[in-house]
């Protein structure tokens, strides 16, 4: 049953950041991505002090608002201070990771965090905290039932938001034409991004989550050129990852989320190897012919 | 207070240790940084400083010990290995660089942790100590480890020296490196070298996850205030040094608190200090700028219609009221008001009962800006061949730029004209 749990909860996590990695990879910002998953940690710091506990709620919340403050910063430096792009993205998120991990330490009695949770996470203790009822009904892992959620709303914001995120994706210039406003569905993108990264954060960790946001996204690019079809492939090479993940981490004996990560790392490089269309190995073939 | 005498006077050797440690290992990656930053690729460091990790922890499982060369052997192989994989992905898929960095880091990180964590749990006693490299241990720098990596340190920033001329070129022109015979691409191996050798030392100080922090942030500060590059190299390693100081002084005071992020902390501030309130280039003194750009084509607007209106009347000394000024240009009231202030206590304008009166000095500017606009329409005419109806946009905003210099080229080019192209006189 544990391995269900464990297994459920990261393929959870996993359908929400290879959904939302896909956006990032078209848009060039998955360092970005990389940056709030890093930066959201003093919001949850924060939000850990006010309410004293590990209510999903308000670190939701406090991480989502940071998410959107750590993009908001990135553009001002980058606009206003006219730092280098990649140095705003760098200077930025190292700040607030840093502080982050202070404010831990400085707060260490009352929060109940630790420092390597904030870069791996502890999935493996997920099926340890059970929500049970009050009338003694269990009703399953706590942090199924906060990603979960977030998946269900990350899935309508994706649905019913289809069309503006595609075009804001792939056409900016016609988008905002057309009279849809990029930024609004920019900082959109950012904020779902923010709360994946919390919601994420309990059970793969703050840095993990990154590879999911990016590597079966770029996996799925490889294979196709239908933006559907990639949205679909990821969100297939993210489940597999973390079944495969699991067993690799109890083969090995070691962290599950560092294992996911490598399953992932496979799965890209195997696309990269062998893609029907755009493979390194295949595309040599294909090519033979055509060099007479 | 007492501490902080303590910590300064270096009486303790250990002190004295960490804090030359802290300064070494900070200042060479913050002197790395300042090239990678130039070549824009400063994210790059964030890719390799995480893929650091499986290779200490693969150096650490093949040979059981926890020697530094052989760490930093480990470290700087896979390191370099990343720096590979992210070229090649880029080069030979449609993958961008920034996805590629993204998950080179990731998937490396990943590997490194589940090596870790698999260590951990084997139950090897002599791996305590291992997870240091996650945030950093400038603190606990002592003995070997500071001599192995004071040695790198200092081999680096020589390195950097002797090739500061190729690498420069390799920074800001690499076509023209290329025309002149130097290797450019053995020099962008040998920055890609140095950038991991950075990063392996500089992890000692602040760890695998901020590592970025310090090739970046030092380098990105010091921009800030110079715009050549010798100067730059030196303020990015004092910065540098000085956050790995003060990393060191607050671990002394406070052994709980993680060095790391204090060092990052500290460097950050700095940057953010810098982006801010530097001289020049920082936001604040660009928005003065802005200001004042803005008063002065405000003053310059007033000075130019109060001209006008007199030149009208062929009369430069009847007054003008307010609204008749309003009705030539719509100035805001208020703006028009606090400008005309301020032009008659800088002497140009004077208030009389009847409304405003150009001074003779306000008199010589008013007309010196009516006669580079009607120039520099004239100009367009001539020799760009636009209509003459398209001209006036283009002087309202050249009128405020234009230097006595070009001014006077301008008249003699166009022949010290005397009607611009809507027949009015030329002052």
């Amino acid at each position: 049953m544990n391995a269900f749990w464990i297994i459920l909860t990261g393929s959870l996590v996993a359908t929400c950041c290879s959904l939302l990695g896909c956006y990032l990879i078209l848009r060039r910002m998955a360092m970005v991505g990389d940056a709030i998953s890093h930066a959201v940690l003093p919001g949850i710091v924060i939000a850990f002090l006010f309410t004293g506990s590990r209510e999903s709620v308000p670190m939701l919340i406090g991480a989502g608002l940071l998410g959107v403050f750590t993009t908001f910063l990135i553009e001002f430096f980058h606009r206003y201070a006219r730092v280098q792009a990649d140095a705003s993205i760098g200077v930025t998120f190292t700040w607030l990771f840093a502080i982050g991990i202070i404010l831990i330490s400085v707060f260490a009695g009352q929060v109940d965090l630790d420092q390597d949770c904030v870069l791996y996470g502890e999935i493996a203790y997920v099926p340890l905290d059970l929500w049970i009822t009050e009338g003694g009904l269990s009703l399953g892992p706590r942090t199924l039932w906060t990603i979960g959620i977030v998946t269900v709303l990350i899935i309508l914001f994706i649905v019913l938001g289809y069309k503006e995120l595609f075009l804001t994706t792939f056409d900016p210039a016609y988008a905002a034409a057309i009279g849809i406003s990029t930024s609004v569905w920019y900082y959109s993108l950012m904020t779902a991004v923010s709360l994946t990264t919390v919601a994420s954060f309990e059970s793969v960790g703050a840095i993990l989550v990154v590879a999911l946001l990016v590597a079966p996204p770029a996996t799925a690019y490889l294979l196709t050129d239908n933006f559907k079809k990639m949205l679909l492939l990821s969100v297939m090479a993210g489940i597999l990852a973390s079944a495969a993940g699991y067993y690799l981490a109890v083969w090995i004996d070691g962290s599950i989320a560092g294992a996911i990560a490598t399953v992932t790392g496979i799965e890209f490089m195997l696309a990269f190897l062998f893609s029907p269309s755009r493979g390194i190995l295949l595309k040599r073939k294909q090519l033979k012919p055509t060099q007479h | 207070m007492q501490e902080f005498f303590e910590f300064f006077s270096f009486t303790d050797a250990n002190i004295r240790y960490v804090t030359l440690g802290s300064v070494l290992l900070a200042s060479s990656s913050a002197v790395v940084g300042c090239f990678t930053l130039l070549r824009k690729r400063a994210l790059v460091g964030d890719a390799v400083a995480h893929a650091v990790l499986p290779g200490v922890c693969l150096a650490f499982i093949l040979s059981g010990t926890k020697n530094p060369f052989v760490l930093l052997l480990g470290a700087f192989i896979t390191g370099w290995i990343s720096l590979v994989t992210i070229d090649f992905i880029t080069s030979r898929s449609r993958i961008k660089e920034d996805t590629a960095i993204g998950l080179v880091l990731s998937v490396f990180f990943g590997i490194g942790i589940l090596l870790l964590t698999a260590i951990q749990h084997s139950g090897n006693a002599a791996q305590s100590g291992l997870d240091k490299f996650l945030f950093g241990k400038a603190a606990s720098l002592v003995g070997e480890d500071l001599i192995a990596f004071g040695v790198v340190a200092v081999l680096l920033l020589i390195t950097t020296l002797l090739f500061y001329k190729e690498l420069t070129l390799l920074c800001f022109d690499q076509a023209y490196a290329a025309t002149i015979g130097f290797p450019v691409r053995a020099l962008e191996l040998l920055l890609t070298t140095l950038t991991v050798f950075a990063v392996v030392v500089g992890i000692q100080a602040v760890g695998v996850v901020l590592m970025a922090a310090m090739l970046i942030t030092p380098a990105a500060a010091a921009r800030f205030w110079t715009d050549r590059l010798g100067l730059m190299l030196v303020l990015a390693a004092i910065i540098g040094a000085f956050s790995g100081v003060a990393g060191a002084f607050v671990s002394y005071t406070a052994p709980a608190m993680p060095t790391g992020p204090w060092i990052v902390l500290i460097v950050s501030m700095i940057a953010i200090v810098s982006f801010a309130f530097a001289p020049n280039k920082g936001w604040v003194s660009r928005l003065l700028r802005k200001r004042r750009n803005k008063i002065l084509i405000l003053e310059e607007n007033l000075l130019k219609l109060l001209y006008q209106l007199g030149e009208q009347k062929q009369e430069l000394h009847t007054p003008h009221p307010l609204q008749e000024i309003l009705q030539k240009r719509a100035i805001p009231r208020k703006q028009a008001n606090t400008g005309l202030r301020r032009l008659s206590s800088q002497g140009y304008v004077e208030k009389t009962t009847a409304g405003w009166l150009l001074t003779g000095q306000g008199q010589r500017r008013g007309e010196r800006v009516v006669r580079l606009h009607r120039l520099w329409e004239l100009y367009l005419t001539q020799y760009l061949h636009l209509a003459s109806d398209h001209v006036h946009e283009g002087a309202e905003t050249i009128e405020h730029i234009i230097t006595p210099e070009l001014e006077q080229k301008l008249m003699e080019e166009l022949g010290f004209p005397v009607l611009d192209p809507h027949s009015a006189r030329i002052p």
